[in-house]
């Protein structure tokens, strides 16, 4: 039903954008520049007037409104539910919104049923209410919003003022979210942290987290001692440092191709196919490292005398090195290009090959910009590795190369723009 | 300036009447204050001779049937409307046309008798003799030591450290910037004032001890009293060096050079004596253009 009210609102604001508009051009009469805002902007002042606070209601709606819906359920039920463990609260809360929803698993009890019809009389309830205040708050605002339109009304100052507040909003999400993550990463830490002393965390050499917990729902005893994170740290490492000694040559001797030495075309069409390699999702290199190359590996490790396991870091290390190739050089091959035309004409002019100019003049001028994109590079290598309880400590160093990397670039550009 | 030319007559051949003389070192433009070019040419020889010069950019070309001389030692100014192919021009005369892809040259262009456009010419060489000063000033983000000391290094015209010291040091000196960097000889070329950028591109360009320096609008960046400066130094180079100068300032073609190239749409227009050029202009386009009347 809330799809159906979103679809409503949206076509409601487009009515209202043409009544407001019509308004204004109404009474303008015939003159245009008796308009403070042009017809477009009141246009939008009714729309805005008339359908955002729904919008809001509705998200709102969204956000909050199943988890009143649950409360109510849950102090119906509250007898029947005091008697439960946390889980089954919650198992049999979600069962009864499915089964008003008509999903229904196995045999449900008659306690189910009963929540289930309380929660399909409260949805038409709810959808009626909700209904009716939204149909409510879209009249009241279009009225206003054309019996306040008049000729000099600041409409472009409202809209603007708005068009801000959405793109502040859409901001603070994205930061929320992002703080919320860390909290949830701290917090869980913290909990892990507990029960795993920390030193024993980050200078053990154990590690095999799947046998720690006896027994499977979490309230066992918990063997801290295999959670020591110098060999996953240790590996972690020698695959970054393979995976960058594979890259970096790579990848920015590719990036000086294209962007000083490729024709135009060739550039045009291998560029893109660079970065499809960076869009190859990190399961298939995955498959590719543990099925193509460490086999080939172990080969030639044989053909040596040397014994090589098919688990490799070799193996892993070359296959992301190859992955974060198209990352490192199409990176470095927008900060080449970003290397003013005008030193490489003054580094000709002076009879310097063009190698003598990349080496000398574009290079030197590119370089904590290429740092920086190498530290992304690594940063984002690090980041296909992290796993589980890690989390943090990865994440404090890929936060880290990023502050770095972030910084560099701050200083790239005050010293060339 | 003390060229006996300057009182004779004007003869204003029309069009492209020197093409018909047998005598090829006659430019086949209308050549303005100048009847016979054998007493300039004993001090100052032809140095960098032009013909039938085309230059495209795709399909389009900038350049139509260009000849020129160029003559040793003197400051040769290209005068003209935006877009009639100066800088075009100019770049041809060290390849720098060579870096963009779209370019093609055709026509003779010889330095010292020699084809610049033959495969026996080493591109690197050529702008070794023929070096090139940019409208913006363009230091390397390196020290202004480095900056003075890039060419002579790639060239290896150092034979140790102190040779390197004195090339740049004597190159900066001659560029005029000496006394004001002498000091701060490592930092950043950057953090120069644009006029002190702009000649230490100038002590850049020396200090490969070219035979030829290009100057494309050397000064239209530059502050009125940093332009005097560089115009000074201009007037300074040229007892060493042969210059060719790209300008929109009439007043700056008047107080640099002794002659004066007026190109329009591609075409050169005329070429003569500067003072003659800015006094008697045979052509109307010359006229109107020095008079302000368009451009």
């Amino acid at each position: 039903m809330a799809s159906t009210y979103l679809a409503l609102l949206i076509g409601f604001a487009l009515a209202a954008y043409f009544a407001g508009a019509r308004r204004a051009v109404a009474l303008s009469a015939g003159n245009p520049a008796s308009l403070h805002s042009r017809p477009a902007y009141h246009g939008f002042y009714a729309a805005i007037l008339a359908t955002a606070p729904g919008f809001a209601v509705l998200i709102g709606w969204w956000l909050f409104g199943g988890r009143v819906l649950d409360r109510i359920v849950g102090a119906r039920f509250q007898v029947l539910l005091s008697a439960m463990s946390g889980p089954q609260q919650q198992a049999f809360i979600r069962d009864a919104r499915n089964l008003a929803g008509g999903i229904v698993y196995g045999e449900p009890t008659p306690e189910k049923e009963a929540a289930a019809a309380l929660y399909r009389s409260l949805f038409a309830s709810t959808d009626i209410v909700l209904g009716l205040i939204l149909a409510a708050l879209a009249a009241l605002g279009l009225v206003l919003a054309l019996r306040t339109i008049t000729a000099r009304r600041r409409t472009r100052h409202f809209v603007e003022r708005f068009v801000r507040g959405v793109l502040i909003a859409c901001s603070v999400v994205a930061i929320l979210t992002t703080i919320g993550i860390v909290l949830s990463l701290i917090f869980e830490s913290l909990r892990f942290f507990q029960k795993v002393p920390f030193l024993d965390f980050l200078f053990g050499t154990h590690w095999s987290p799947q046998s720690a917990f006896v027994g499977a729902g979490g309230d066992g005893e918990i063997d801290a001692g295999v959670f020591g994170a110098v060999p996953l740290f240790a590996g972690t490492l020698l695959i970054t440092l393979i995976a960058m000694l594979v890259a970096t040559p790579i990848g920015l001797l590719a990036a000086i191709y294209l962007s000083d030495y490729a024709s135009s075309k060739f550039r045009a069409v291998a560029k893109p196919v660079l970065e499809i390699l960076a869009g190859v999702p990190t399961v298939v290199y995955g498959f590719f490292a543990a099925l193509s190359v460490a086999p080939v590996i172990r080969r030639l490790g044989d053909g040596m005398g040397l014994s090589v396991s098919s688990e490799s870091a070799l193996a892993a290390g070359l296959v992301m090195g190859i992955m974060i190739i198209p990352f490192v050089s199409s990176l470095s091959d927008d900060i080449i290009n970003s290397v003013p035309q005008a030193l490489r004409d003054g580094s000709a002019g002076l009879g310097a090959t063009k190698s003598e100019t990349i080496r000398k003049v574009v290079l030197p001028a590119a370089l904590p910009g290429i740092v920086s994109a190498m530290l992304l590079a690594v940063s984002r290598a690090v980041g296909e590795l992290a796993a589980f309880a890690l989390g943090l400590v990865l994440f404090c160093m890929t936060l880290a190369l990023n502050v770095i990397a972030l910084g560099v670039v701050a200083r790239y550009r005050e010293r060339y723009d | 300036m003390s060229n006996p030319d300057m009182a004779e007559p004007i003869t204003p051949p029309a069009g492209h009447v020197a093409e018909e003389a047998a005598d090829d070192s006659v430019a086949p433009v209308a050549t303005v204050g100048e009847t016979d070019p054998a007493p300039a040419a004993d001090s100052h020889p032809v140095k960098i001779r032009s013909r039938n010069v085309d230059v495209f950019y795709g399909d389009k070309q900038a350049l139509f049937d260009l000849g020129i001389d160029i003559r040793a030692r003197m400051v040769t100014a290209l005068i003209g409307p935006s877009g009639c192919g100066k800088s075009t021009y100019i770049r041809c005369l060290n390849r720098m046309n060579d870096t963009i892809e779209i370019a093609r040259v055709s026509g003779l262009i010889e330095l010292d008798g020699q084809d610049i456009y033959s495969p026996d010419i080493d591109v690197v060489e050529l702008r070794a003799r023929v070096g090139i000063v940019f409208q913006k000033p363009n230091p390397f983000p390196k020290s202004i030591f480095e900056n003075v000391a890039y060419g002579p290094r790639i060239h290896g015209l150092a034979a140790g450290k102190t040779d390197l010291e004195e090339i740049v040091v004597t190159s900066l000196t001659r560029a005029g910037l000496f006394e004001e960097v002498k000091d701060r000889l490592e930092d950043p070329g950057t953090g120069l004032s644009g006029g002190q950028q702009q000649r230490l591109c100038i002590a850049r360009a020396i200090a490969v001890s070219p035979e030829v320096i290009l100057m494309d609008e050397p000064c239209s960046a530059l502050d009125p009293i940093a332009t005097a400066r560089v115009e000074e130094l201009i007037d300074d180079l040229r007892k060493n060096y042969t210059i060719v100068i790209v300008t929109h300032s009439m007043q700056q073609a008047a107080r640099v050079s002794q002659r004066t190239a007026m190109f329009h749409l591609g075409y050169l227009v005329e070429e003569g004596q500067t003072d003659a050029i800015f006094t008697n202009p045979t052509d109307k386009r010359t006229r109107d253009y020095i008079t302000g009347r368009y451009g």
